[in-house]
């Protein structure tokens, strides 16, 4: 059907490595391998060995002398790779970050655009790029109305549409649930059928990937640390792995001891509940449940049903769209039965909220005043500030860090804090929106061990997430939010 | 001494001296010229419902006082400026602010929004090319608010206030320049430094400046 | 403009290219800047609403879209009035505030002037597609694709900026500080929010020029930006609009230059 089949690229690195100009250390160093073209590759290594900056250095979009040092060759068909655009193709993980234009069709042609495309080429190779990733949507469907899922299978298809010999694929499953997981490597799988290219891959998921690639490849401090087929390298550095927080097939990462006790008298219950974001627009209804001292429960489901819109709803910050969500005397105290009435210093100390993003939840300049933030909004005194601040700190494995901005923090080290700020105030009831999500196995294992601590303290964990592991890992009760109310 | 050997195959980037770097646009320039270009205009928006109390406040007072009320519109370029730190970003991201807020509906209409945009953007703009595109210190960003000010301040009178008096006219142009200087540039210089402490400007000079390393 | 929402529109106006609609707004603001007259600006406010009945946009969201416009143009005026060029009779003199038959001339002039540069501008640009729009400036007008296309991304991000925003304010109560300090608070959120865009916006580019952006070689146009017959037709309304009115006022004896002697 193409009328220029386009072959894979051969890969080859020599002794390189990169040093962004903002640290000191390098991000890499010494990294030797070669990869024949139409090979599958797998990339593994512990969180900051600076895998994702190698694809980026092979996509040639890590920047010019002004952002950075390299040392060593990294060639694409025997040129480097800066200089080759176009021939490699790059998918990140962020869906929100990588669409580009606001209608599918225009967003999948963009790249084709760029690269001089002849305008009556260009249609047909968009027609067949959303082919090839099996995304069904006319070409003028809005980009923002799209499922996670979507948009990265679009990225793919906007990827595919330029031909590339080499696609690099950067952690695309890490910010999905499991249904969009599954979307996306079917969708390469088809792709890689309808046009044969080299594929290079980093996550730290394996199993779903594992039937699709041939070989493995570990980077890890001074360079590559193994190369091979999967099942040697995995049987050789398996352990090894799991421990840096790889999610290797069979070193499941250890789970918390069950609780200790009975559940508790129930703090939250909820009767008959509607929740809605946009008033007037319930997205779930009919909700009854009861959050009860010392358990967890787990809100599970599919996209799309509420789940987010149901954690904040019960943890007093959206109103109810209908029915009744009270809170237990045990729980308020004197403020109230009804948590979307209390004062915000009120939830501190009864409801606390750990968002999806840890982003939007940061508000001070450093680490420390980060937690100090709730105990000073209550009035505790600043030598009682400075214990806590410290207890959590070391708790949470923060204390190296105290003094950093915590935007600068990584992935794992931000949601550290933002749950850490949440408990700081000792709430009785910690509702988290996907805590899990993205992170690697060793964090995985941190945040469990932790919610389990909580739980067998007193505290009701609510945890809205996708990962049945979760719930468990901490023996939490299920409540299964359905599709379409 | 180096042991590097730098991959960049490409000509251009070799043949351009450090010095010269305030002339080549990355893309990454772009965009977020452009992010911080259509914040800055829905700023723009806000304050043009927002400012019309505080003006109907001030306006009895002293004829002219108004343009202590200018300087939200003018710090978009001095922000662009000075956390690109390219030729052309004060213009280029004061513009943007401008189209933003023109095309979401503004009072002025939408073509002299943009001339507005592109005169206030020229005084910052040209500021810092009197300092080489070299300088982005405080004095400097307080320089250009004053002279995205001055340029905007008698745009507007020609355009607007055509009709006015000289009492006016000299009170409008000192309070706007005050006001250019103290929120275009003294408060875009903080809040360029404190974007930058968050480590979202690592890829820019200014984020790289701003933060110890790591 | 359709930041917010991506609704077809309907109407004679809503295909036109959106470079023309741009031209339209120029040549109707240019030659009515120049004076400063009663005449032109209610002649050019007449003929505007005539071409508005044909901008298929409704009643109600005109009055939606124009009110700030309905609103700081009598403001805008009542400054004039109070501070502006004195002449004639003075009705009202007052420490600085001086209130004469001229001033008040001025004003109803600058009132109906913005009406008239205004209202077209906004409505005009309801209609207008980003896309195309960038599709247009940089295919018609040959601005560097780079900078028209960087920009259009940078737009894009308007549309998160609100989610963004919700949930910065409910982590904020999240965190207890939400019961005082509005200001504040306000600030805060909004700094969160550019950083949070930065830093997105930092990744978009990245993902741009994973695509081939920026690389040297010529671009092409995947969607032609084509100015025909119906824009020329638009441009030529515009210009008529403007000249009618100038003409007017030229032929009432009302132009009143604005760089001229004061009268």
């Amino acid at each position: 059907m193409a009328a220029d089949q386009v072959t894979p690229a051969a890969v080859e690195a020599r002794g390189w490595g990169w040093r962004h100009a903002s640290r000191i250390a390098w991000a890499l160093s010494d990294v030797s391998f070669r990869i024949d073209p139409g090979e599958r590759v797998l990339v593994l290594g512990a969180s900051g060995a600076g895998k994702s900056t190698l694809l980026h250095g092979l996509a040639g979009v890590l920047g010019g002398e002004e952002e950075g040092e390299s040392a060593g060759d990294l060639l694409v068909d025997g040129a480097p790779a800066v200089a080759t655009r176009g021939r490699a193709g790059l998918v990140l993980q962020d869906p929100d970050s990588q669409v580009i234009l606001a209608r599918a069709g225009d967003d999948v042609a963009f790249g084709c655009e760029n690269l001089g495309v002849p305008r009556a080429e260009i249609w047909p190779r968009v027609e067949s790029a959303l082919d090839a990733v099996g995304l069904d949507v006319r070409l003028d469907h809005p980009t923002k109305a799209l499922s996670g899922g979507q948009k990265q299978r679009l990225a793919l298809a906007g990827m595919l549409a330029m031909r590339p010999g080499l696609v690099l694929l950067d952690e695309p499953t890490a910010n999905l649930d499991p249904a969009g997981v599954v979307e996306v490597r079917d969708a390469v799988e088809r792709m890689l059928q309808a046009q044969p290219a080299t594929l290079i891959v980093v996550e730290h998921r394996l199993e779903v990937w594992l039937p699709l690639i041939t070989r493995v490849i570990v980077i890890g401090a001074g360079g590559v640390v193994a190369d091979g087929a999967p099942a040697e390298v995995l049987g050789a550095q398996g352990a090894q792995l799991a421990a840096d927080g790889v999610w290797v097939p069979g070193h499941a990462p250890a789970a918390p001891p069950p609780p200790r006790g009975l559940p508790g008298e129930s703090l939250l219950s909820a009767r008959d509940l509607s929740v809605a974001r946009v008033k007037g627009r319930p997205v779930a209804t009919g909700i009854d449940l009861d959050v009860h001292a010392g358990q967890a429960l787990a809100i599970t489901g599919p996209n799309g049903a509420g789940k987010s819109t149901l954690g904040l709803t019960l943890a007093g910050l959206l109103p109810p769209a209908a029915g009744g969500l009270t809170a237990a005397t045990l729980l308020a105290g004197d403020a109230g039965p009804s948590p979307i009435r209390w004062t915000s210093r009120d939830l501190l100390t009864r409801i606390g909220m750990v968002f999806q993003e840890p982003e939007h939840q940061l508000l001070a300049k450093t680490v420390r005043d980060e937690l100090a933030v709730g105990p000073r909004a209550l009035g505790m005194t600043e030598d009682e500030i400075a214990v806590c601040s410290e207890e959590l700190l070391a708790r949470l494995r923060l204390s190296h860090l105290a003094a950093a901005n915590p935007y600068t923090l990584s992935g794992g080290e931000k949601r550290r804090l933002t749950v850490a700020a949440a408990i700081a105030t000792r709430p009785r009831v910690l509702v988290l929106d996907e805590p899990t999500f993205g992170q690697d196995a060793r964090t995985w294992a941190e945040l469990v061990a932790m919610l389990a601590v909580l739980r067998d303290e007193g505290s009701a964990i609510v945890t809205i997430t996708h990962d049945l592991d979760v719930a468990r890992a901490l023996h939490a009760d299920r409540f299964e939010l359905g599709g379409a109310p | 001494m180096s042991t590097s050997t730098s991959t960049s195959a490409s000509a251009k980037t070799q043949a351009d001296a450090p010095a010269r770097s305030f002339l080549r646009w990355r893309i990454v320039d772009i965009v977020v010229a452009s992010v911080i270009g259509v914040a800055a205009g829905l700023i723009f928006l806000a304050w043009n419902v927002g400012y019309l109390g505080p003006k109907a406040l001030l306006e009895p007072l002293l004829p002219g006082i108004q343009g202590l009320l200018d300087g939200p519109w003018l710090f978009a370029g001095v922000l662009g400026g000075l956390i690109i730190r390219k030729a052309g970003a004060a213009i280029y991201v004061e513009l943007l602010a401008a189209v933003v807020s023109a095309l979401i509906g503004n009072q002025w209409g939408g073509f002299l929004t943009l001339e507005a945009g592109l005169v206030q953007g020229l005084g910052a703009e040209l500021i810092f090319l009197l300092f080489f595109y070299r300088r982005w210190s405080l004095p400097v960003a307080i320089l250009a608010g004053a002279g995205a000010a001055l340029a905007g301040g008698i745009n507007n009178l020609i355009l607007w206030y055509a009709g006015s008096g000289p009492a006016f006219t000299t009170i409008y142009l000192i309070s706007t320049v005050i006001s250019g200087a103290v929120i275009a540039g003294a408060l875009s210089w903080v809040l360029a430094r404190g974007i930058a402490a968050t480590g979202a400007l690592d890829r820019f000079g200014s984020g790289r400046e701003a933060r110890v390393r790591v | 403009m359709t930041l917010l929402d991506t609704q077809a529109r309907t109407g004679a106006l809503a295909g036109v290219n959106p470079v023309a609609k741009l031209g339209v707004s120029a040549l109707i603001a240019v030659p009515l800047i120049l004076t400063l007259d009663p005449v032109s600006a209610s002649v050019a406010l007449g003929l505007e609403f005539v071409l508005f009945l044909f901008a298929g946009i409704g009643w109600r969201e005109f009055w939606v879209r124009t009110w700030p416009v309905w609103l700081a143009a009598p403001l805008t005026g009542l400054t004039i009035a109070l501070y502006g060029q004195t002449s004639g009779e003075v009705y009202v003199d007052w420490f600085v505030l001086r209130i004469s038959e001229g001033s008040l001339a001025l004003a109803l002039a600058t009132m109906l002037r913005v009406l008239a540069i205004a209202l077209p501008s906004v409505v005009l640009f309801i209609t207008v597609d980003p896309t195309d729009l960038a599709d247009g400036l940089g295919q018609i007008l040959r601005l560097p694709a780079r900078f028209v296309l960087g920009a259009l991304a940078g737009l894009r991000m308007v549309g998160l900026f609100l989610d963004d925003w919700r949930a910065l304010e409910l982590a904020r109560r999240a965190r207890g500080v939400a019961d005082r300090g509005r200001i504040r608070r306000f600030l805060g959120m909004a700094f969160a929010l550019l950083v949070l865009s930065i830093r997105r916006g930092a990744k978009l580019a990245t993902a741009m020029e994973a695509r081939g952006f920026g690389a040297p070689g010529r671009r092409t146009w995947a969607r032609e930006s084509r100015f025909g017959a119906a824009e020329w037709m638009l441009l030529a309304v515009g210009a008529a609009i403007s000249g009618i009115a100038i003409a007017a006022a030229v032929a009432t004896g009302a132009w009143n230059f604005i760089l001229g002697p004061a009268g």
